[in-house]
């Protein structure tokens, strides 16, 4: 076993080395600009992004036609949100009341901050609060639903907690009302099977360096029939992927997200069982070993290689300092610039203690038994290193409820 | 962010951890002065407990702290500095000094302002316990960013 382990798969994978494979042709030798319809060069080039996305579509379900390359999910969410907005825009710019948007508080950056510009710009947003488990439920969607609602966008697993929304069943409401319905799925696509057409998407982002797929590509999936759904371009230019995003393509890139997604296709039932009974021997191992331990989101609906725990009375970097082998991430202040604990556990309205404390551990491809293990004693050795040193494990251990206490805050 | 040599050091051998007795067996000795300050939501705690002798001396210094690293190092540097010096003294302590000690980056300066309230609030605690005037216009910024 290789130090440092990692653990931080949420937030970037590594490339597969098949796919870094697949992709060395495409700089040195077939490096044509795929638009250059009149020579070899561009043929060759033509190809790989064509056959990348039939191998795309192909992971979920939907027609080559369907899917639109852009730089990651960032731009893939920003094409979707304000490309359909201003598509369905009921009012021209400039004027209030252009149509109602649905979202969720604990969304991606990615999402809120294209679903803010849109409510400055004179659309209306609401921002679902999910409940305690972080799960969004198409009862919810239902609820908020207006007669002039033009766009739901809630994403299919979170981030940060790893829980999995009611995608299937938030796509059969917009359906039935007619409202375009976008879900940002970089944490569930490759990882978790997805049919747009069962799952009744009508726009979906993920992004290749989620995938064991090369980061800077990424890929929008927009439908084409029942019902054809159209997108403003927010990049404009010389027209490319169907004047919906204009920019000469990143061939390399296109090729290793194909390659990436023909891989989890073929690996990702036995990989996701695999990665489950790791995660679970995780979390289980941990909480069996110490108290005052959390996962937290929803118990079952969750990602199978993702977990967020909270380890009471326990501040989340000095928790990090302490396994400085293993890398992953915290939601506490401390670890971030902003000196804020992360919003989506605030989010879950469940106090910022469980923010600070809280250690974000995600598997991938490559992490082992051996890793998880090495994982588990080290976390409880720092986890008890600090809880020594921790005032606030001394008053839980004489009875005193932390949350009653009048601290003296700055 | 890449911590210093000493704040690992601190981390990891964190001196005079502990205290002289729980928040209620202190709270009516009039040799010990405590200092808890910060908060669970803002993802800091420091307790500092001092013990004074009759010369108004802090013979004996014991720390606790949720926070981060820094926080920790902080508060354990703290209490190294402060025995064996008169309240007095240990009021000069400026959290300056633990940031250029600690070499902390400008995101943890707030860590050691924590480690600097906890010195003053435990001395509080023991003037106030002891009939002592307690200045309280320390004009101090706080300039905390939780
Ligand atoms: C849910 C979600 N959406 C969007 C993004 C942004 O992806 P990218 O950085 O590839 O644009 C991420 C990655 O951090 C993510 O986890
Ligand atoms: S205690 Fe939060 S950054 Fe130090």
């Amino acid at each position: 076993m290789n130090l440092p382990i990692y653990m931080d798969n949420a937030s970037t994978t590594r490339t597969d080395p098949r796919v870094v494979e697949a992709m060395l042709p495409y700089f040195t030798e077939t490096y044509g600009n795929s638009a250059s319809r009149n020579h070899a060069f561009g043929w060759a080039a033509e190809k790989g992004v064509e056959l990348a996305r039939e191998q795309a579509a192909s992971l979920i379900g939907a027609g080559p036609k369907e899917i639109v390359w852009t730089s990651g999910a960032t731009e893939s969410n920003n094409l979707a949100i304000k490309g359909a907005a201003q598509m369905y825009a009921k009012a021209p710019m400039g004027e209030t009341g252009r149509g109602h948007i649905v979202t969720c508080i604990i969304e991606h950056k990615a999402v809120l901050d294209p679903c803010k510009r849109l409510e400055r710009e004179g659309f209306d947003v609401t921002w679902l609060e999910p409940g305690a488990d972080g799960v969004v439920t198409a009862e919810m969607v239902a609820g908020a639903l207006r007669e002039d609602t033009i766009l739901v966008s809630i994403m299919w697993a979170n981030n940060e907690i790893g829980t999995i929304n009611d995608i299937p069943g938030i796509g059969a409401v917009c359906r039935e009302r007619g409202v375009v319905f976008h879900t940002d799925a970089t944490q569930w696509v490759g990882k978790m099977p997805t049919d747009v057409e069962k799952d009744n998407v009508d726009l979906m982002s993920w992004s290749g360096h989620k995938i064991y797929g090369p980061g800077g590509v990424g890929a929008l999936y927009v439908r084409r029939r029942r019902p054809r759904v159209r997108l403003q371009a927010q990049i404009d230019g010389g027209g490319h992927e169907r004047g919906m995003r204009s920019g000469t393509l990143n061939v390399p890139g296109i090729v290793g997200f194909g390659a990436a997604c023909a891989i989890c296709s073929e690996e990702m039932e036995t990989e996701r069982e695999r990665l489950l009974a790791l995660r679970l021997k995780l979390e289980n191992e941990l909480k069996s070993r110490m108290d005052v331990v959390e996962v937290n989101g929803h118990a079952d609906r969750r990602l199978p290689h993702l977990t967020n725990i909270s380890f009471g009375f326990v501040e989340g970097e000095s928790l990090m300092m302490g396994i400085k082998d293993i890398a992953c991430s915290s939601g506490s202040a401390c670890t971030s610039a902003s000196l804020e604990p992360s919003y989506v556990l605030k989010g879950l309205g469940l106090g910022d203690e469980l923010a600070h404390s809280s250690l974000r551990l995600s598997l991938g491809r490559w992490s082992t038994e051996e890793e998880v293990d090495y994982a588990i004693d080290a976390i409880h050795k720092a986890v008890e290193h600090l809880r020594a040193l921790s005032p606030l494990y001394d008053l839980h251990n004489e009875g005193i409820d932390i949350t009653k206490i009048e601290w003296q805050t700055h | 962010m890449a911590y210093s040599e000493k704040v690992i050091d601190h981390y990891q051998n964190p001196r005079n951890v502990g205290a002289f007795g729980s928040s209620s067996e202190v709270k009516d000795r009039k040799d010990v002065g405590v200092g808890i300050v910060g908060a669970p939501e803002c993802g800091d705690v420091m307790q500092l407990q001092i013990k004074v002798d009759d010369d108004g001396k802090i013979e004996d210094a014991k720390f606790k702290c949720f926070g981060c690293g820094s926080a920790i190092a902080s508060s354990s540097l703290a209490t190294e500095w402060i025995k064996g010096k008169s309240v007095d003294e240990a009021l000069e302590i400026k959290n300056t000094r633990i940031v250029e000690e600690l070499a902390l980056p400008p995101v943890k300066i707030h860590c050691s302002v924590l480690a600097e309230d906890s010195i003053r609030t435990a001395i509080e605690d023991y003037k106030k316990k002891n009939g002592q005037v307690v200045d309280s216009a320390h004009g101090h910024d706080h300039s905390h960013a939780h």
